[in-house]
């Protein structure tokens, strides 16, 4: 097969949740020279956006999301060390979890692949992660962004008492706090004070970077 | 069949849930979440879709109705309040109040007439010490979620265990086991293949082990697939079968249907009388609508 013809392959068979299908196209494209970025960047996270688009759209459903991220997931175990190899991390260091009394975590995990994919070191705490959790990971890692999920609108109050928790422990300065899940809105994260949200996973990456770049332009290193 | 009859009350209605009777179908629909429009009308202080979605529901065939004030940033104990004033205007069914806020349950109660079905408490030592004395005082009955602060458990038998220490927290509370209805908690396929299969199993585990009502929200099983109602109409009578007495669910025709089959079937429905009374009410609202449709043509 040509380059090309791998890339194609990345591309439809990760559009199509065919795992099995995209590890041997990796390996092949590896084993051809085809360099790791190129596969993650022209066929892999191209794919996993077009499934997202599609499930905007009502054309995609939870499950063919689910398959085709795991496909992605699996390359991304392949690429990983590759892409460390060559410098493609150190974008930033991104703490996730589901808040507290949440088990909700397709959005997440999903959030977590295009992050990984964009290069950023991705901390997945799981879920139910009461806030005391987050602050002793927060110390232990001190991540760039920490970003919280929550599926229901009666667990969304969480993210105050996060915040609230991070002002306690005087982190709140240290980290910037991102928030997400389908009943979060723009005007909710802005009152209860976050400093980002983003409605679906390849536009958390694109806010992560944004104000990654903007927190570093601010702060004298 | 379960042990117990779990009796609730409006102020002119009275509906139980289990023993050899039939399935007790409670209507989902006025709950905020994911209803944009819904949501923007109950912050504006509009209520008028409450009541009208309470008699859509009883009309399609709900016993009862499950009436949820969660939005975000909204005073949800004094919005539970007014929608529970709302939809027990609006029709005889009695409700299950619907809340996680433990301000918002004690303020539900407090306008209640009758005796309401508390929707919930987990299986969380907190929980359980704040809501269940409400539940006592009000004389309510309590819906206990199989999980506590660690999650929901995978398997059956780790949700029984859960099960057994909120009926027994309840006696302790002087809450018998009749008036606990327990949410064996129904997960979605479509991120899970095995989730409806333990969500069964759970079911089976429970009635045979405790014989307590249960109750779930039927519509989780169908979350983010195609055709939703057809998935909830298959499960429904499956549930049934395994020994759930009720469920928080679509009043679609076909999942009402599929409930009041299933009761027939099961044998909840001597003889098929409700099966054939509900024939003969449609085939007569059919008639009077084609009788009335030529003369409604200039």
């Amino acid at each position: 097969m040509t380059d090309e013809e791998i890339l194609q392959l990345l591309y439809e068979q990760t559009l199509v949740g065919n795992a099995p299908a995209v590890t041997g196209g990796v390996n092949d494209g590896l084993e051809q020279g085809i360099p790791p970025e190129r596969m993650l960047y022209d066929a892999l996270i191209p794919s996993l956006e077009e499934v997202g688009a599609r499930f905007e759209r009502g054309d995609y459903f939870v499950p063919e999301m689910l398959i085709a991220a795991r496909a992605m997931q699996g390359a991304l175990d392949i690429l990983r060390p590759l892409l460390a190899e060559t410098g493609n991390t150190g974008v930033g260091t991104f703490l996730m979890g589901t808040v507290k009394g949440d088990v909700h975590d397709i959005g997440k995990n999903l959030c977590n692949i295009m992050l990984e994919g964009a290069g950023f070191t991705v901390i997945d705490l799981g879920v139910n992660v009461a806030p005391e959790r987050f602050i002793e990971q927060i110390e232990a890692h001190e991540p760039d962004v920490v970003g919280f999920s929550a599926f229901l609108t009666t667990t969304m109050p969480m993210f105050k008492a996060n915040i609230n928790a991070l002002e306690k422990a005087g982190l709140r300065d240290r980290v910037i706090v991102m928030v997400g899940g389908a009943p979060v809105t723009q005007e909710y994260a802005d009152a209860v004070g976050a400093d980002g949200y983003s409605a679906d996973a390849s536009s958390a990456v694109k806010k992560a970077k944004e104000l990654i770049e903007l927190r570093r332009s601010r702060v004298p290193a | 069949m379960s042990r117990y009859e779990t009796v609730l009350r409006s102020r002119t209605r009275e509906v139980v849930i289990g023993g050899s009777g039939p399935f007790c179908v409670i209507g989902e629909r006025i709950n905020p979440t994911g209803r944009k429009l819904f949501a923007e009308e109950l912050r504006s202080g509009d209520l008028s879709r409450v009541g009208a979605d309470a008699v859509t529901q009883v009309a399609a065939g709900a016993d009862m109705l499950d009436v949820n004030a969660g939005i975000p940033l909204v005073d949800e104990p004094q919005l539970l309040q007014a929608m529970l004033r709302a939809a027990q205007d609006a029709v005889e069914a009695p409700i299950c109040i619907d809340s996680s806020v433990v301000e918002a349950l004690e303020a539900g109660l407090s306008v209640y007439e009758g005796k309401a079905l508390v929707n919930s408490v987990t299986a969380e030592d907190d929980r359980l010490e704040l809501i269940l004395p409400l539940v006592a005082r009000h004389g309510a009955a309590v819906v206990g979620l199989a999980n506590d602060e660690t999650g929901i458990p995978a398997t059956a038998h780790e949700r029984l265990r859960h099960v057994r220490k909120i009926v027994a927290a309840a006696a302790d509370f002087g809450i018998g086991p009749e008036d606990v209805v327990i949410d064996p908690l129904a997960m979605t396929v479509g991120a899970d293949t095995e989730a409806v299969t333990v969500t069964l199993e759970t079911i089976s585990l429970i009635a045979s082990e405790l014989g307590v009502n249960m109750c779930l929200g039927a519509s989780n099983v169908s979350f983010g697939l195609p055709q939703r109602h057809a998935l909830n109409a298959a499960f429904l009578p499956m549930a049934m079968a395994a020994g759930l007495t009720s469920a928080i669910m679509s009043t679609a025709e076909v999942c009402v249907q599929a409930v009041r089959a299933a009761d027939l079937l099961l044998g909840h429905d001597p003889w098929g009388a409700s099966w054939i009374a509900a024939h003969r009410a449609r085939v007569a609202a059919e008639q009077t609508a084609a009788q009335q449709a030529p003369a409604a043509a200039p």
